[in-house]
């Protein structure tokens, strides 16, 4: 018996997005990133811990372009991930399981981490020089 | 009729022996991240510039050295315990698998003291 061309479970490739699942592998993608962006900060503290010659050279990294583009990313990481996490506790209680209240609560974290994002750099860049 | 032994009922541990630690741990520091993540967040976006006089002066004062080590330790906890997951997810070659998630362990627990390190140092003025 043939048993190469039986019907399969959807692919990822042929799975139209939904909100459901794009934003639940977006809370898995950007805690990986963050698991990276957190070697910045360790980098970082290093550099301070380490007197003002290298902090002045760890500035210079972290303040250039590409670095800073990342640290952007990383940044709408956090809020993303501090929100869809906040959403996860939710459910975890048992609180938010009826369809509309989990599309509703996943376009409030969509919105509320791209406000939180642009806030916390306006407020960083306003708070002084680089 | 049962299959499961009695001690084993009693125990009520399943055949992994584990898991539910792991799922509290994630949620606790979770909750954690949270409130400190917001702390260091608002931190940062209110700290007068990123020269080393201002972070070091901001950072010395004992109530931040405390969170900032507390984030630490609880940072690296989450992550090693999300990655963990990933690891086990996608990597499903035995020995590859292994040493993924030794090499993360050890990665995390690295990064873990040099930011720790990093903030005592600071903290005690040298």
């Amino acid at each position: 018996m043939a048993t190469d061309n039986r019907p399969l479970s959807p692919h990822l490739q042929v799975y139209s997005p939904q909100i459901t699942s794009v934003l639940s592998i977006l809370h898995r993608i950007t805690g990986v990133v963050m698991s990276l962006g957190a070697l910045l900060l360790a980098y970082w503290l290093l550099a301070l811990a380490s007197g003002p010659v290298a902090y002045a050279g760890a500035l210079e990294v972290l303040g250039s372009v590409p670095v800073m583009l990342i640290l952007f990313a990383v940044s709408y990481c956090f809020f993303y991930h501090l929100c869809n996490g906040l959403r996860h506790l939710a459910w975890d209680a048992g609180w938010g399981f009826e369809l509309p209240q989990v599309y509703a609560s996943g376009w409030a974290v969509v919105i509320a981490s791209l406000v939180l994002t642009l806030v916390f750099w306006v407020a960083l860049l306003a708070g002084g020089s680089s | 009729m049962s299959l499961r032994t009695p001690l084993g009922k009693a125990l009520g541990l399943g055949s992994a022996k584990d898991g539910t630690g792991h799922w509290w741990s994630q949620r606790v520091t979770a909750v954690a991240l949270a409130i400190l993540g917001l702390w260091f967040a608002i931190a940062l976006a209110s700290l007068d510039g990123f020269d080393f006089q201002t972070v070091r002066l901001w950072l010395g004062a004992p109530l931040n050295s405390i969170l900032l080590i507390i984030l630490v330790a609880t940072l690296f906890y989450h992550s090693s315990l999300g990655v963990q997951v990933v690891i086990e997810d996608y990597v499903h070659e035995d020995g590859g698998k292994v040493i993924a998630l030794v090499l993360a362990k050890f990665i995390h627990l690295f990064a873990a003291v040099v930011g720790i390190f990093a903030v005592l140092r600071i903290s005690f003025g040298a």
